[in-house]
């Protein structure tokens, strides 16, 4: 179900350099988003910026969502000067979130940056289910956020903390040395990250969903602006925000990627 | 009660708020948000005879206050419309209008008589505008004989209002108005995107995959406004207002400008109930300015400037 709701902020928090965690009032996205949906946030009451903003949810605790960014534009700047009490306007949940009930017996989360973003909820919906094993990569220690998350390992480029390298040779080298059963991939970054991501994930025969990132107008069907191209579907392209933004990365082909 | 109802040919809609075709989808995709039947009409995404992929990304770039789009008319096909989506938009009490692009001559025809044998719509719109492909596209709508050939072929195939959508990248849109309307057209709307481009200067690369694409949004407002202002005042069919429309106050102002409805397009993306807002809106003017009739504000501008207001402070 998806929802249009004015939704108070209850919460702002700087949890690392130009990261912010915000959490708003909304009882009935709380209690229907599932890991790897996103809310389509309108950050002020102008049209300056025009579109609105997707973020994934982040989150959830009780009645309250949770969003994490990175401030870099109009948009995040609007949405880090909210006072508590002040409203935003969220379009939500959206999309397809990644898929849980499938056979599998250990999850491994690979989050680049902040692609931990859909992380802590998944954490949530799989603890205790199944077996966990996290991966988290940033450039440097300060970017790594790893709040609500389970079995946690990291890497940087810088080495500031943990592997010095990708997460993708972070997760290669964990294969290589664990043996793990019946895993599957979850995962969220950039797309050079993604695509390398897939290949290992071929390359070892794991089953790997993604979420992916695309402009978007809309987040909910109605532009057509969010393509996302598949390998051998019925249609050559199918929309981020409403068939995605979680897809099989087997069937994705990345911008100037060839699989 | 003011009378929000207004006529375009036979239609009669129950207030002069449209969707702008590509901007509502099929109208089902939004069901669960909107109630479509207080809109005065829903117009379709642009339907060609085959299921179109569309662009490659990237395809939407916001600029400042408005958007490009590159979507190349990425839809179901009219068949597929026909079949998936035209059982939903039946139920609706509102006026359904489709939208039509083909890149030939037949190619329209042959869309408008499928759509003909079907219950449920009440008018076509053809779409000889769009900026985002190859064939057909602009290249139809920035040439009056073109337009007034399209008109007077898919004229006899339909007793249901015409509508041919005009683009705004002319020199002269009244001409083209004109063509129109010459050839048998019920009303005109007016405006499609403007062509435009970003760049990105980091890359140096166009920021859309097509180079240039169409802007929308309120950015092309004022550039719009004129259009319907000029296209008003050569042509005594109806003209449909589109471009930038965001509130209220910015549908007044093309009522007032020389249209007779207006349609809701980029508005649509931020907020999905903008149509039905502004239609309220529309109606709490009337309502407050005692008026009695939506129609009494159309063309109702007073082009004689007053310089009153100005003097009143100096
Ligand atoms: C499904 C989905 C989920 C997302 N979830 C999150 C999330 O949980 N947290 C989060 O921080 N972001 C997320 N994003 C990206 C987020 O939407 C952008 O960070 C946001 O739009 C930036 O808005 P802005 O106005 O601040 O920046 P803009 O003014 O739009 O851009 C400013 C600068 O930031 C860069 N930028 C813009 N968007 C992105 C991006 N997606 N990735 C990298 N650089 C970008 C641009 O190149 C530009 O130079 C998500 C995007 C999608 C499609
Ligand atoms: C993403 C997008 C897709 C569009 N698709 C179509 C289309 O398929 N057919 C058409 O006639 N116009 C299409 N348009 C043009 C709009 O119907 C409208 O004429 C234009 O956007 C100007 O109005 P606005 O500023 O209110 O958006 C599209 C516009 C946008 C932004
Ligand atoms: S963002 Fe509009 S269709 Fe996906």
């Amino acid at each position: 179900m998806m929802l249009h709701t004015i939704c108070p902020v209850t919460s702002v928090e700087h949890v690392g350099p130009n990261i912010i965690v915000i959490g708003f009032r909304s009882p009935e996205i709380a209690a229907s988003a599932n890991a790897g949906q996103f809310l389509n946030i309108k950050v002020n009451e102008t049209f300056q910026p025009l579109f609105r903003r997707p973020f994934s949810v982040y989150h959830v605790e009780e009645e309250t969502v949770k969003i994490i960014f990175q401030v870099f534009g109009l948009g995040t700047q609007s949405l880090v000067a909210k006072q508590l009490g002040e409203s935003v306007d969220v379009l939500g949940p959206l999309g397809h979130g990644f898929r849980v009930d499938d056979n599998f017996e250990t999850a491994l989360l690979v989050g680049g940056g902040l692609g931990v973003a859909p992380l802590p909820l998944l954490t949530r919906q799989l603890s205790g289910k199944k077996n966990i094993a996290t991966f988290l990569g940033a450039r440097t220690k300060e970017q790594i956020v790893p709040s609500f998350l389970e079995n946690i390992q990291t890497a940087t480029d810088d080495a500031s903390l943990g592997f010095k390298g990708t997460v993708v040779s972070l997760l290669d080298n964990y294969l290589k040395v664990h043996q793990v059963r019946k895993p599957k991939i979850f995962a969220c970054g950039p797309n050079v990250m993604l695509n390398a991501l897939g290949e290992l994930a071929q390359r070892r025969n794991i089953p790997c969903e993604v979420s992916l990132e695309t402009t978007m107008a809309c987040g909910i069907g109605i532009c057509q602006g969010c393509p996302v191209e598949r390998v051998q579907q019925e249609k050559k392209y199918s929309l981020c925000c409403k068939e995605g933004p979680v897809f099989d990365v087997q069937t994705i082909i990345f911008p100037n990627a060839q699989h | 009660m003011p009378n929000t109802e207004v006529t375009i040919g036979s239609l009669k809609l129950k207030n002069p708020v449209l969707t702008a075709s590509g901007t509502f989808g099929y109208g089902d995709e939004v069901k669960e948000l909107v109630d479509g039947s207080k809109l005065g009409g829903i117009i379709t995404k642009s339907l060609s005879l085959k299921p179109r992929d569309g662009n490659a990304p990237n395809r939407i770039v916001e600029t400042s206050g408005g958007m490009l789009n590159s979507i190349g008319l990425a839809n179901i096909g009219v068949r597929a419309f026909i079949e998936q989506k035209l059982p939903y938009l039946r139920e609706l009490d509102t006026v359904i209008i489709a939208n039509i692009a083909a890149s030939t001559l037949d190619e329209y025809c042959e869309v408008l008589s499928l759509l003909e044998h079907e219950n449920g719509i009440d008018g076509y719109e053809i779409n000889v505008s769009c900026p985002n492909v190859k064939e057909g596209g602009l290249n139809f709508g920035t040439n009056c004989d073109m337009i007034a050939e399209i008109t007077r072929r898919l004229r006899p195939l339909t007793t249901k209002p015409l509508i041919i959508k005009l683009t705004p990248n002319v020199t002269h849109i009244a001409d083209f108005a004109r063509s129109a309307e010459l050839a048998g057209a019920d009303a005109i709307s007016c405006v499609n995107t403007f062509v435009g481009m970003a760049i990105d200067i980091r890359t140096k690369k166009p920021k859309l995959s097509t180079v240039t694409g169409g802007l929308s949004g309120p950015a092309i407002k004022p550039l719009a406004l004129a259009k319907v202002y000029e296209a008003s005042q050569a042509v005594n069919i109806p003209v449909i207002g589109i471009g930038g429309i965001m509130t209220w106050e910015d549908a007044i102002e093309f009522l007032l400008a020389g249209a007779t409805a207006i349609q809701v397009g980029t508005a649509n993306f931020i907020d999905p109930t903008a149509g039905v807002k502004i239609a309220d809106g529309i109606k709490s003017y009337c309502e407050k300015s005692n008026i009695a009739s939506v129609t009494e504000l159309i063309g109702a501008l007073d082009a004689k400037r007053d310089n009153s207001i100005l003097s009143s402070w100096l």
